[in-house]
C-alpha cells in the first residue's frame, strides 16, 4: 500500500503540490491526469525518493520513504518507475540493460539474471531483440525495455510518468497495450498520462490534478462522466 | 650515403632516450590519469563553490610553463625537503615523473568532469530508481559512458605530455631530444639527427593513436 499524507514540495518558490492525501491499495490502477506543471509527475519522483519533499509523508508498505534512516536504495527495488525521456543504458545491449540493476542491486547470479531478462523482454514483445544495443530500437521499444527492466526487479509498485508523451503517435499503442497487460495481471500501478481513453479504460480510479492540487478523484465512469470540479470540466472539455 | 660518422653506438643512444622518454610518459601519464579521475569526480561532486581550492590549484599547474615548474620543483625538493625531512638527495628522474604527473592530472580532471557532465541526467535517475547505489551508478553507467566522450581528448593530452616530456631534460634526465642534442653538438649534422629524433617520436605516438582510434571504433556500438 502506498500511503501519501498531506505531502507539499516547493521548487524555490513555486509550491508544486500543495498537500496531497492519497492512498493506493495493492492490485489497484490509478492514473493521474492533469495540465503540465499540475505537480502529478514530481508526486512519482517522491514517492521513489528521487525527489525530497518539505512536509508530509508517504509510506510505502508502511516504510516511511523520506525519514532518515530509510534505505531508499532497497526501497526502490519495489518500485519500479519508467520515465518520459527514454533511457536505455547505450554502452548495453536490450538484454544487458535489464539484467544490470538485478546482478548489481539483486545480487542474481548472471545465469539467472539471463534468464528473468529473456522472460520479461519476450513478455514486453522484444524476444528478438536481446543482443541489439538501444540505439537500434524504436522509441517505443526503448519503452517496452524500460517497463522491461523494472519490471525484472520484481517490483510491488510500477509508477509510469507520461511513458508516451515522447512517442511518434503511431508507437504509443504499443506501449499503451504492453500497460494494459500489465493492469490485467494484477500489477499496482500509478500512470501519470495524457491518453484520456486509457485512463477511461484501465483505471480503478483516475485523479485530476490541478495546480498541486488533487482537486478531484474518482472511478473513471465517474470522473469522465459527471466531473464535479469546473477546472476538470475545462480540462475535459479541451482535451477531446 | 651519409658520410657523418654516425655510429650504432649513436643510434643505441638515441634508443636509450626514446626508452627513457617512454618511461617518463607512462608513469606520469598512468599517475596523472588516476589522480586526474579523482579530483575530476571530486570536483563533479563537490560543485564549482566547495571544488573552488582543488579547481585553483589545478589552474596553477595548467598555467604555469612546464619548464619553469620543473625548475621550481627540483628546487624546492632539493633545497628544502631534503635539509628538513633529512632525506636523501631526490633524483631528477623522480622530480620529472612528479611535475609531468600533476601536470596531466590538472588537464585530466578537465577531462574527466566533462566526460561526467556529458552523461545523462535521465540515464543517472533511470539507474538510481533501479535501486542501484551511487557508487554502482558510478561504476556500471557514468564511467563507461564518460570515458566513451573523454577517450579521443585523454589521447591528445597523453601524446601531448609524450611531447612535453621532452623538457625534462631540464633535470637532467636523459631522454630522446637531450640525447640527440648530445649527438647534435658532437656530429653537427643536425637536421639528420633531428629527422632520426622525430622518427623516434613518431614510432612512439603512432600506436598510441591508433589504438585510441580502434577502441573508439569498438565503442560505436553500430
Amino acid at each position: 500500500m502506498i500511503e501519501i499524507e498531506n505531502v507539499r514540495k516547493s521548487f524555490g518558490p513555486l509550491e508544486v503540490l500543495k498537500g496531497i492525501n492519497l492512498t493506493v491499495s495493492k492490485g489497484e490502477v490509478l492514473t493521474v491526469i492533469g495540465g503540465s506543471g499540475s505537480g502529478k509527475s514530481t508526486l512519482l519522483t517522491c514517492i521513489n525518493g528521487l525527489e525530497p519533499i518539505d512536509s508530509g509523508r508517504i509510506k510505502v508498505d508502511g516504510t516511511e520513504v523520506h525519514a532518515k534512516g530509510t534505505n531508499l536504495n532497497k526501497l526502490r527495488e519495489k518500485i519500479g518507475i519508467v520515465f518520459q525521456q527514454w533511457n536505455a543504458f547505450p554502452h548495453l545491449t536490450v538484454q544487458e540493460n535489464v539484467m544490470l540493476a538485478q546482478v548489481k542491486v539483486l545480487k542474481r547470479s548472471k545465469a539467472e539474471a539471463a534468464a528473468e531478462a529473456e522472460k520479461q523482454l519476450k513478455h514486453v514483445g522484444l524476444g528478438d531483440k536481446l543482443s541489439v544495443y538501444p540505439g537500434r530500437l524504436s522509441g517505443g521499444q526503448q519503452q517496452r525495455m524500460a517497463i522491461a527492466r523494472a519490471l525484472a526487479m520484481s517490483p510491488n509498485y510500477m509508477l509510469f510518468d507520461e511513458v508516451t508523451s515522447a512517442l511518434d503517435p503511431q508507437l504509443v499503442g504499443e506501449v499503451l497495450d504492453t500497460l494494459r497487460m500489465l493492469a490485467s495481471e494484477g500489477m499496482t500501478m500509478i500512470c501519470v498520462t495524457h491518453e484520456m481513453k486509457f485512463a477511461r479504460e484501465v483505471s480503478d480510479r483516475v485523479a485530476f490534478f490541478h495546480k498541486g492540487v488533487m482537486a478531484e478523484i474518482a472511478p473513471p465512469e465517474e470522473l469522465f462522466g459527471a466531473p464535479k470540479d469546473p477546472e476538470l470540466q475545462k480540462f475535459l472539455a479541451a482535451t477531446h | 650515403m651519409f658520410n657523418t660518422g654516425l655510429t650504432s653506438n649513436d643510434l643505441w643512444l638515441l634508443a636509450q632516450g626514446a626508452g627513457m622518454t617512454l618511461l617518463v610518459t607512462a608513469i606520469a601519464v598512468s599517475l596523472g590519469t588516476i589522480l586526474g579521475i579523482i579530483f575530476g569526480v571530486l570536483r563533479y561532486q563537490l560543485g564549482p563553490w566547495w571544488a573552488l581550492p582543488l579547481t585553483f590549484v589545478l589552474d596553477v599547474f595548467r598555467s604555469i610553463p612546464l619548464l619553469i615548474q620543473l625548475i621550481l620543483a627540483n628546487a624546492f625538493v632539493n633545497m628544502i625537503l631534503v635539509p628538513t625531512l633529512k632525506i636523501g638527495k631526490v633524483s631528477g628522474f623522480t622530480v620529472a615523473c612528479g611535475v609531468l604527473a600533476m601536470y596531466t592530472a590538472a588537464y585530466c580532471s578537465e577531462i574527466v568532469r566533462g566526460g561526467i557532465e556529458a552523461v545523462p541526467a535521465n540515464l543517472r535517475r533511470a539507474s538510481r530508481s533501479l535501486g542501484m547505489s551511487w557508487g554502482q551508478d558510478m561504476w556500471n553507467i557514468v564511467m563507461p559512458l564518460a570515458t566513451r566522450v573523454a577517450l579521443p581528448s585523454w589521447i591528445g593530452l597523453a601524446l601531448g605530455v609524450m611531447k612535453d616530456s621532452a623538457l625534462v631534460y631540464i633535470v637532467q634526465v636523459p631522454e630522446l631530444l637531450k640525447n640527440t642534442q648530445i649527438l647534435i653538438t658532437r656530429l653537427q649534422e643536425p637536421l639528420l639527427l633531428l629527422m632520426i629524433c622525430g622518427l623516434f617520436y613518431f614510432l612512439i605516438s603512432f600506436p598510441i593513436a591508433r589504438f585510441g582510434g580502434y577502441l573508439e571504433k569498438r565503442w560505436s556500438n553500430d
